[in-house]
């Protein structure tokens, strides 16, 4: 609260960033919270809620005749423009802003203020919604060659890694305390994904301490142990996912990799990935890109390839497809390192679980595997997604990159998956957002030591109670394609720009009209009928005991209820015109006002064109925004209102 | 030279053919005058590919012992074919001579010149008769079915023997109170003779759509009385219309040098001129061979194959075209006024941007039904040239001649509008799949010639059978339904930034794995549709529910009855 130098400023107006002509006037309130726009009019609810852990920065820009411009670019990717009339209520936003997104110790982050109306057992219940323990032996684990060691309970040989590991059962506890003395980090080899029907593993780790020449026998028989575990096969696959060069680099630190002429039966394999570096501004590059106003196709597509991202987006997944091929068509192990094995290690495990498993393709599994692979594996959001304020250098979009791997295959099996893109989007927001407890801190033993689970709530219950939004209709689990491995093509066009993320606030940029909505919506109604079809004929059977029993038959009415099953498709079926014009800004200046008010509908939804009775075309619009309120859930979910905030309260300060 | 005497060598065994995501097959290889036959030999289900030769675009062939090394059984030669339609084929053909003669064959049989030499006019399948009306509609039956036209348009015949205007159809529309005599001297005043006539009327303000090629004015800027009148007749006192040149500014100017040029604005002062400038004729045809090219090779990296769909130019083809339509379409709908589109011959852009701004306006234009008609009206009759257009595709090594895919670019343009309406149209990808495949080679004779009096002359009505006929077939037309269509009376505006456009990868990148996947998932759509309307259906649900509805009803009042007693 001591933040806060400027609750409330009146007369401020938001830039709609489509056109830069409509403007929407209002009063900025900011809270511990967020950043509340109400817009004034009418209408009853514009607001505009954007919670502080979710903006990524503020910039004052030049003043300008209308006021003193402030841009929030936010960590979802939305980005806000504020002008502010006077100066010194700018530069008081702008400053309390700026240290309300910044947090400096974990306590300040949402989770631990935000507090739905839901009892103690309820929040337990939440955090036991999912159980890791269940998923192994949904892998078939433990079995009489893998086994949990409790060597890590107390987090003493890798604070970073969970307490429960599961190592082969032939390793003795010495082996593992050795192995981990030879890993960066202490992070020792260790079992990522189980393949029941092989037995083939695909084991994680970090870097060996190599040098030019270490040697570390525990560590050698930890490899040893682990190929063993998987009777069939021979040999085992190491996966270096740094690019050659850096691997060999590492190893003046000390560092480096494994040496095939001391570990017996192991192939070694380069599969260069970048590092969180490069990553974090490729990223930035592309959010340059996806941020262009009205750029033309070719500064667009030289943009997006001078940003290299969907190269990266690519390496990883031939990673993940190499690891998959080898578990599933090799039956092979595979064991997966990076440096520190937090990062594309975590990527490229979890990339490779997909493509083998189709119960990661459920939203259940999805969720099963992020919270394995990710958040008990040690991936450290706090630092990754900037959390707190710290090191801008460790920031860097590696769980993105995931769930873009996702979206790239949900692309080219579009019946594959359970879910639609609409889980990927809601669950990236989630990361950022510090609503939910799950992704704050580095670690397991951080959160246990934060007592995350007391004090915040998780956040899977919250999705899956919502999944009816983020199913994908199309999804096929009985065909034959989309069991077992999925076999994705990875040639160059199959890689392609994610809108919906990057452009998740652009409305204009999305189609108008959703083909897996209305999907949905039929296959909902479809059961429906099913379901009351049945229903009938149960009534039927009932009632027809009943006829025998009576004397005399009566005619009743037809209740015509017909009417029930007309079709509710809600289809948007218009759309407002696009900026055709770009070269010629002089040409319809006549009827520029005009066409300003038609177009004014605040945040895209809700609002009726105020002068929808002019003329028929008009009407046309106007019936568009009302109804596309309904059709375009994505952006209004999290962005437009906060979601959640019927449960905190207005909190207006 | 009769056709046959093309053919050296008809038959050849033991042929292989190997072709995207199938395994090799082993067979017995045929030509014929219009056709390349492959059959496998298995006993029963035998299987057969029937090839166009006029879908060849290309042949590369390449015979094993040219360097001399004769080997003791035989020698062999490939042919790789690569067809318009984008498929790419490999034949493995024992013995040399066989497979340069088969490979010269094709190349004569494929590149024939001659229209009625072409397969439709051999094309006789037993279920078409050739007798009976040849399109779907004429210029005179559009007119009496539009009745908004009625009031202030006529049918004039002044071109009924197309010397008026020789890529005109015999009959076209134009403003009522302008004379034949005054549209003779417009037609002299430009280019090709094509002077404006009327492309649409909308239907909700009367605002037309008007097109023609430039106006012939000159290096010193001559005029023409009645081209003024008939456009001033067009606007009809209200006070303006909208010129949209398809030429940038410069162009404009510059196409005074030849002859050419625009409605400067002291001659016409109530019609605004708006250049946009878009690329034409060769320029085009590279983009398509580029990009065909850039998906040709699934081993490049990203970085290769983004600045390669870059620099191919096609995305920033669809992006000018439907922003231009867009434009178009603001002008009518949203500003009233009526518009005159033309670049500089009035037969390619022209028609482009004009059924285009039809699609995203008007509704009766996105059933198939509509959408046929609409492409027979603007671009066969309108008298798009066809036939030199598409007479090569994106493999071809011949020199380019006159050769345009902007019939493509169209498609690509109603493909974004779908992939961004996707319940809006009535017909589905399949159909503009079809139709780019038929526009190059065909059993039809519609896409043949380049305008109506070259029809008229080669007895293509007679002779051939009209392909829109026949995908209006219930039964044919049913595989290009749009399963989730919900007719919409409102304008559809198409977003035309950078990032909503996509590559068509339906058309281009049609035979790779990456398509098989989307064809389940469209089998998908069906299944669900249907699934609903099997539970929904009009007659059979309701009818069972409103029986159980009726015995419940009479079962409850009979059981309040009881109650009470």
């Amino acid at each position: 609260m001591e933040h806060i130098r400027m609750p409330k400023v009146e007369n401020v107006r938001l830039v709609d960033r489509s056109s830069s002509r409509r403007t929407h006037v209002g009063t900025l309130y900011l809270t511990a919270t967020h950043t509340i726009f109400v817009g004034e009019g009418s209408e009853d609810r514009n607001e505009l809620w954007v919670l502080h852990s979710l903006v990524c920065n503020v910039v004052k820009h030049k003043a300008s005749q209308s006021g003193y411009p402030l841009l929030i670019h936010c960590k979802n990717f939305q980005v806000i423009q504020f002008i502010i009339p006077q100066e010194s209520d700018c530069h008081d936003v702008y400053i309390s802003l700026s240290r309300l997104s910044r947090p400096e110790k974990y306590e300040e982050l949402y989770c631990f203020s935000f507090n739905p109306n839901v009892d103690k057992a309820e929040r337990e219940h939440s955090w036991d919604f999912l159980d890791l323990k269940a998923e192994y032996s949904r892998m078939g684990l433990p079995n009489k060659l893998w086994h949990v060691t409790p060597i890590n309970r107390e987090y003493r040989v890798c604070d970073t890694y969970p307490a429960d590991l599961f190592v082969p059962k032939s390793v003795t506890l010495p082996v593992i305390v050795g192995s981990s003395k030879f890993r960066s980090r202490g992070r020792f080899p260790t079992l990522s994904y189980y393949c029941k029907e092989n037995h083939a593993t695909i084991c994680r780790s970090s870097q060996p301490l190599s040098g030019f020449s270490a040697r570390c026998l525990e560590d050698e028989q930890m490899l040893q142990a682990i190929m063993k575990s998987n009777p069939g096969s021979r040999f085992m696959y190491v996966v270096g996912t740094r690019p050659k060069l850096n691997a060999m680099a590492n190893r003046a630190a000390g560092k480096g990799y494994e040496n095939e002429d001391n570990y017996c039966n192991i192939k070694f394999q380069f599969i260069g990935i970048e590092n969180i570096h490069v990553m974090r501004n490729s990223q930035q590059k592309l959010i340059e890109v996806s941020a262009l106003r009205s750029p033309s196709m070719g500064e667009f597509l030289t943009g997006l390839e001078n940003s290299d991202w969907l190269r990266h987006i690519k390496s990883i997944m031939e990673a993940g497809l190499f690891i998959s091929k080898a578990v599933a068509e090799e039956g092979v192990s595979v064991l997966v390192h990076c440096s520190d094995g937090w990062d594309r290690t975590a990527q490229v495990c979890s990339v490779a679980s997909v493509l083998l498993d189709p119960y990661y393709r459920t939203l259940k599994g999805l969720m099963v595997l992020i919270e394995k692979d990710w958040v008990s594996f040690g991936h450290m959001f706090s630092h990754r997604c900037g959390h707190l304020i710290g090191e801008a250098k460790e920031v860097s979009p590696v769980i993105d990159q995931f769930l873009e791997c996702v979206w790239q295959l949900m692309e080219q099996f579009p019946c594959a998956f359970e879910y639609s893109e609409k889980f990927l989007i809601s669950i990236h927001n989630h990361i950022y957002s510090c609503h939910y407890g799950n992704f704050i801190c580095n670690s397991q033993k951080e959160r246990k030591d934060l007592c995350i689970k007391e004090k915040a709530h998780s956040i899977w219950l919250h999705l899956w109670e919502k999944k009816l939004d983020f199913m994908n209709p199309l999804f096929k689990p009985d065909q034959s394609q989309n069991q077992g491995l999925l076999r994705p093509s990875t040639a160059p066009y199959c890689f392609k720009y994610w809108r919906r993320l990057y452009n998740r606030f652009d409305r204009e940029l999305h189609p108008r009209q959703s083909e897996l909505d209305c999907l949905m919506t039929v296959k909902e109604e479809t059961q429906q009928l099913e379901e009351e079809l049945a229903l009938y004929e149960q009534k039927m059977a009932v009632l027809d005991k009943e006829r025998a029993k009576t004397l005399y038959m009566q005619k009743g009415v037809l209740d015509s209820k017909q009417a029930l099953w007309s079709l509710p498709l809600d289809i948007s079926l218009a759309n407002t015109p696009q900026d055709y014009i770009g070269g010629a800004p002089n040409v319809f200046t006549l009827q520029q006002g005009e066409r300003e008010s038609a177009e004014l509908c605040l945040f895209g939804d809700q609002t009726k064109s105020s002068d929808a009775d002019n003329s028929d075309q008009e009407s046309g619009v106007a019936d568009f925004s009302s109804h596309s309120s309904g059709e375009e859930s994505l952006p209004s979910e999290d962005s437009v209102k906060d979601p959640d905030s019927d449960e905190t309260g207005p909190n207006r300060a | 030279m009769e056709l046959s005497e093309h053919i050296k060598t008809a038959n050849v065994e033991d042929v292989t053919l190997r072709r995207p995501f199938h395994p090799a097959l082993r067979g017995t290889l045929c030509v014929t005058s219009h056709h390349l036959l492959f059959s496998d030999r298995k006993d029963e289900a035998s299987w057969q590919l029937l090839i166009l030769l006029k879908n060849i675009d290309a042949i590369e062939k390449s015979v094993e012992n040219l360097f001399g090394y004769p080997r003791a059984v035989g020698s062999s030669g490939t042919i790789t074919i690569k067809c318009k339609d984008l498929l790419v084929l490999q034949l493995e053909i024992p013995g040399m001579e066989e497979c340069l003669n088969i490979a010269s064959s094709i190349e004569a049989l494929s590149s024939l010149e001659s229209v009625t030499e072409m397969y439709p006019f051999f094309y006789r399948p037993s279920h078409l008769t050739l007798n009976g009306p040849w399109g779907l509609s004429s210029t005179e039956q559009y007119y009496k079915q539009t009745e908004r036209l009625w009031d202030r348009w006529r049918v004039s015949t002044v071109n009924s023997d197309y010397s008026v205007c020789p890529s005109y159809p015999s009959a076209v529309i134009v403003p009522r109170e302008v004379d034949d005599d005054k549209l003779i001297h417009s037609a002299r005043f430009r280019q090709g003779g094509r002077f404006p006539v009327l492309s649409y009327c909308h239907h909700r303000n009367g605002m037309v759509i008007m097109r023609s090629s430039q106006p012939l004015t000159g290096a010193n800027k001559k005029r023409c009385k009645e081209d003024e009148l008939l456009l001033q007749a067009v606007i009809d006192g209200s006070e303006l219309g909208y010129i949209i040149d398809l030429r940038s500014a410069q162009q404009a100017q510059q196409a005074r040098m030849t002859g050419g040029g625009f409605e400067s604005k002291s001659f016409y002062s109530h019609w605004k001129r708006i250049h946009r400038h878009h690329e034409r004729g060769k320029v085009v045809q590279e983009s398509l061979i580029k990009l065909v090219e850039a998906c040709s090779d699934p081993s490049h990296s990203v970085d290769r194959w983004l600045s390669k769909l870059e620099n191919s130019k096609w995305l920033s083809h669809v992006h000018s075209a439907l922003s231009t339509a867009g434009l178009v379409v603001e002008c009518v709908e949203r500003d009233g006024h009526s518009v005159l589109v033309h670049g500089s011959e009035g037969t390619d852009n022209t028609l482009l941007v004009s059924s285009l701004a039809q699609l995203i306006l008007d509704p009766a234009s996105r059933t198939v039904t509509g959408f046929l008609c609409l492409l027979e009206r603007e671009w066969i009759q309108a008298g798009h040239p066809f036939q030199q257009r598409c007479a090569h595709s994106a493999y071809s090594h011949a020199r380019l001649k006159q050769e345009c895919p902007i019939f493509l670019l169209l498609l690509d343009c109603v493909w974004q509008v779908w992939r961004q309406f996707p319940l809006a149209l009535e017909f589905s990808e399949a159909l503009l799949l079809r139709l780019a495949q038929e526009v190059y080679a065909s059993n039809y004779g519609t896409f043949l010639c380049n305008s109506e009096q070259e029809r008229c002359a080669a007895g293509v009505k007679e002779n051939t059978h009209c392909l829109f006929q026949s995908l209006l077939r219930p039964d044919i037309e049913e595989q290009y339904l749009n399963p989730l269509y919900e007719p919409t009376d409102l304008a559809i505006w198409p977003s035309v930034h950078p990032q909503s456009l996509q590559l068509w990868t339906g058309l281009f990148l049609r035979w790779t794995e990456y398509a098989q996947n989307m064809e389940e998932a469209r089998e998908e759509v069906w299944s669900i549709v249907k699934e609903h309307h099997e539970q929904a259906g009009p007659d059979r649900t309701n009818n069972t529910l409103s029986t159980h509805c009726d015995t419940l009803t009479s079962f409850e009042n009979l059981m309040d009855e009881l109650t009470i007693l």
